[in-house]
């Protein structure tokens, strides 16, 4: 007879990611490659590890092809449990019919089964959009210390970022009195990290009644956190100060690419303490030749590089040829950057052959108007031929 | 690459550790790091697995923790199977076996385990040569050519040095060996053994119960050697790039051969992929102020200083304004700022303090042990 789980965590990485464009158009958000040699859903999964949370369900739904090929048996993070381990959970037909997951909160309350299972006295939901390092352990314990229904993990941002949140008004105890979401006028500047933890039997009860009013959208910030709020169950708000970061848009993801390479920025992905596990690929060290230049910058195993590198990330299995300059800018796993060829404040996702003489994206300095300089996006498998151009902002989604 | 005959794959993770006996003091031939981020036993393991052979047993015979922890249940090889899969082999591992002197007393020792085994033939070789082998060709020249037993030979030019700790063969112009030279005092061109041999089972269960009953325990002495006109012994040439690992220049040559891209290429092919175990490191930091040249370095470092000519393994960090050239550098060793190394080898978890200068050359590099601090 197993015993039962105290916490088992609900992973939402369904999502599509639109506003990644051309990195989402074959893979869902959380298998985007992020920092040399991780997938964003790497985060979460880690974080769940080194919290000894070792019962983890991926819920997918977007482009999952990528992603349950990634996550595999779970492997790579100590997840292939006898009992427990990361499980992916696509929708699925029943004797009903089929349905998508029409919402964070129809994910879950598909896989009420699946949490069943474990018995747990808590459920952590998390999703995979984020870059961060925390310990949803200290997170449970306050969540039992409070005694609450529902523990909201929440960041204090800016009074100018907060209209972009789910905002939670507390009291002097850290009780959440209110919430809202993306208000124009902020209230409070404690914005939720989307990282709840709830007592699964509430959480169920409020799920089947979401379920039952076909009036409510099937959310966790549009329906079961006020609703919970408005029946007057105890939520608290659990104050995280560390890095944490969305990458759900090209800005961003290349943002928090670059904060890796700032060493003011308390994002340390090589503390052994908290390793961030991955599923690693099978190349021999990189290598750097005799006319190369490196510098400010990460990069993974199996590249070749003899080009010139200043403030970049390089991911596996890259080739960055002799006279070609990279700088600014991520290389995604498997790229060519043909002699010659310039690539400046740009993402070149997977697969992709940058001939020589070819340009990607500029520096600011170098466009008149400030409005037309933004990060230039080539996509994943995607050939850029000889002497072609990517402006500033373009995402190139096709063979040029 | 696949194999359509059952194979048993054989290693003998210990052969060889005498003669770099700085490198084996605390571990064996096959947990040797090279190239940065491998051990010795990698490159003949991933040989085996991408030839389609899915059984291996690692024979060892002392110093094996760190083997049987790089090795685990041999997942990363894609060998932790129900059926087959790696099984490792140390001494003692029934009554009659204990510590043995040769290849031949070695295999009496897991007779039980190849006996088991239902492949129809043994492949065996050992640590000590890097290279990348497609077995498959072999066992085909070996059914084909009727033979006993197949030894793999490269045509080398080699040195008084090198043949001294190698068996070299001599042969026909059919390809049959007919003279078996072992540890000679010759130089130049030869059939230098790889120490690589297929036979099929039955055959190496007669010579394991033969050698038993005769006190025989060294396979190219008692075997190769003293039966070279009863046996039809075939050599099979190898061609491929290769590095005999008998000393600790060649051990440092070797290594510094991973910088030229044609060697790298023949020894990690597109299609034969080196297997290790993973350490889930971060990619290797370059920090601002950092040169790297003609390096080969590994995933965890954090190079802040000077690097040329190096093989940085996993984990090493170099200081800001250290100096580090021709010089291999284990895993998780530190080279604090201001240093100026040349022509060293540190094993893992060498500490260099700050300001230090150390010294070796090209033909005698200056080796500093395991977690020594300096």
């Amino acid at each position: 007879m197993y015993t039962k789980k105290e916490c088992v965590a609900m992973l939402l990485a369904g999502g599509q990611g639109s506003r990644l464009y051309a990195l989402t158009q074959n893979m869902a958000k959380p298998a985007v490659p992020y920092g040399g040699k991780y997938r964003i859903i790497d985060f979460p999964l880690s974080n769940c590890v080194n919290s000894g949370i070792d019962t983890v369900g991926v819920l997918t739904q977007y482009q999952p092809l990528a992603l349950h090929d990634y996550i595999g048996n779970g492997e790579p993070w100590d997840l292939d449990k006898q009992y427990g381990g990361a499980h992916a959970l696509p929708p699925y037909q029943t004797a009903l019919g089929a349905q998508w997951y029409t919402g964070t909160a129809n994910a879950i309350y598909q896989n009420m089964a699946f949490v069943d299972r474990y018995n747990p006295e808590y459920v952590v939901i998390l999703s995979g959009d984020h870059i961060y390092k925390m310990d949803y352990n200290d997170m449970l314990e306050y969540h039992k210390k409070k005694n609450a229904d529902a523990t909201i993990a929440v960041l204090d941002v800016s009074m100018e970022e907060a209209s972009r949140f789910g905002i939670m008004i507390t009291n002097d105890e850290g009780d959440i009195v209110d919430f809202e979401e993306k208000p124009k006028n902020p209230r409070s500047t404690l914005a939720s990290m989307g990282i709840y933890i709830f007592t699964w039997d509430k959480l169920r009860k409020y799920l089947i009644e979401n379920e039952n009013n076909p009036e409510e959208d099937k959310d966790f910030g549009k329906a079961i956190i006020p609703n919970m709020l408005n029946a007057g169950e105890k939520l608290v708000a659990y104050a995280f100060d560390g890095y944490w970061k969305d990458v759900g848009t090209l800005d961003s993801l290349w943002e928090a690419n670059m904060d890796l390479l700032n060493p003011n920025i308390p994002i340390d992905l090589y503390d052994p303490d908290w390793k961030m596990y991955s599923r690693n690929p099978v190349l021999p060290p990189h290598y750097i030749g005799a006319d190369a230049e490196v510098e400010n910058s990460m990069i993974a195993e199996g590249c070749c590089v003899d080009g010139k590198i200043d403030f970049s990330v390089i991911y596996e299995g890259v080739t960055i040829e002799k006279g070609a300059v990279v700088t600014d800018s991520i290389i995604m796993p498997g790229s060519v950057i043909k002699a010659g060829a310039v690539v400046e404040y740009a993402i070149v996702g997977e697969n992709c052959v940058i001939e020589s003489g070819a340009q990607i994206g500029c520096r600011p300095e170098a466009v008149e108007n400030r409005d037309d300089w933004g990060i230039a996006v080539v996509g994943h498998n995607i050939n850029v031929s000889e002497g072609k151009k990517v402006a500033p902002k373009q995402i190139l989604s096709e063979n040029i | 690459m696949s194999m359509n005959r059952k194979v048993l794959g054989i290693i003998f993770a210990n052969m060889h550790e005498n003669t770099i006996s700085d490198l084996t003091k605390e571990r064996t031939m096959g947990s040797v790091m090279f190239g940065g981020r491998y051990r010795l036993i990698d490159f003949t393991l991933s040989n085996m697995v991408n030839s389609g052979i899915d059984e291996v047993g690692v024979i060892t015979k002392s110093n094996y923790q760190s083997l049987l922890d790089h090795l685990g249940s041999g997942s990363e090889w894609d060998l932790a199977r129900k059926k087959g899969g790696l099984h490792l082999l140390p001494p003692f591992s029934h009554v009659q076996s204990g510590m043995y002197r040769g290849r031949l007393e070695a295999l009496y020792g897991v007779s039980d385990f190849i006996m088991r085994s239902d492949a129809e033939y043994v492949i065996m070789t050992d640590c000590d040569v890097v290279t990348s082998m497609d077995y498959t060709p072999i066992i085909e020249q070996h059914i084909a050519s009727k033979a006993d037993i197949t030894a793999v030979y490269a045509n080398d030019v080699i040195d008084i040095e090198t043949a001294r700790t190698s068996t070299v063969f001599g042969m026909n112009s059919d390809g049959r060996i007919n003279d078996v030279l072992i540890s000679p005092s010759i130089s130049g061109s030869a059939n230098l053994s790889l120490n690589t041999f297929v036979l099929s089972k039955d055959c190496l269960k007669n010579l394991i119960l033969e050698g038993a009953s005769r006190s025989l325990y060294s396979f190219e002495r008692d075997i190769l050697q003293a039966r070279t006109r009863e046996y039809n012994i075939m050599g099979y040439c190898h061609k491929n790039y290769f590095r005999k690992i008998n000393s600790m220049i060649s051990y440092y040559n070797a290594n510094m051969d991973l910088l030229d891209s044609d060697k790298r290429k023949q020894l990690f092919p597109d299609n034969a992929p080196v297997y290790t175990k993973v350490r889930d490191n971060p990619p290797a930091k370059y920090a601002i102020g950092a040169s790297v040249k003609n390096s080969l370095v590994a995933d965890g470092c954090i190079i802040e200083g000077t690097v040329e000519n190096c093989i940085v393994f996993r984990g090493a960090k170099v200081g800001k304004g250290a100096v580090v050239k021709n010089s291999i550098i284990m895993q998780d060793t530190v080279i604090a700022p201001k240093c100026d190394v040349n022509c060293v080898i540190t094993d893992k978890l060498v500490n260099i303090s700050e300001g230090r200068m150390l010294t070796g050359s090209r033909n005698y590099p200056l080796y500093i042990g395991k977690g020594a601090v300096i």
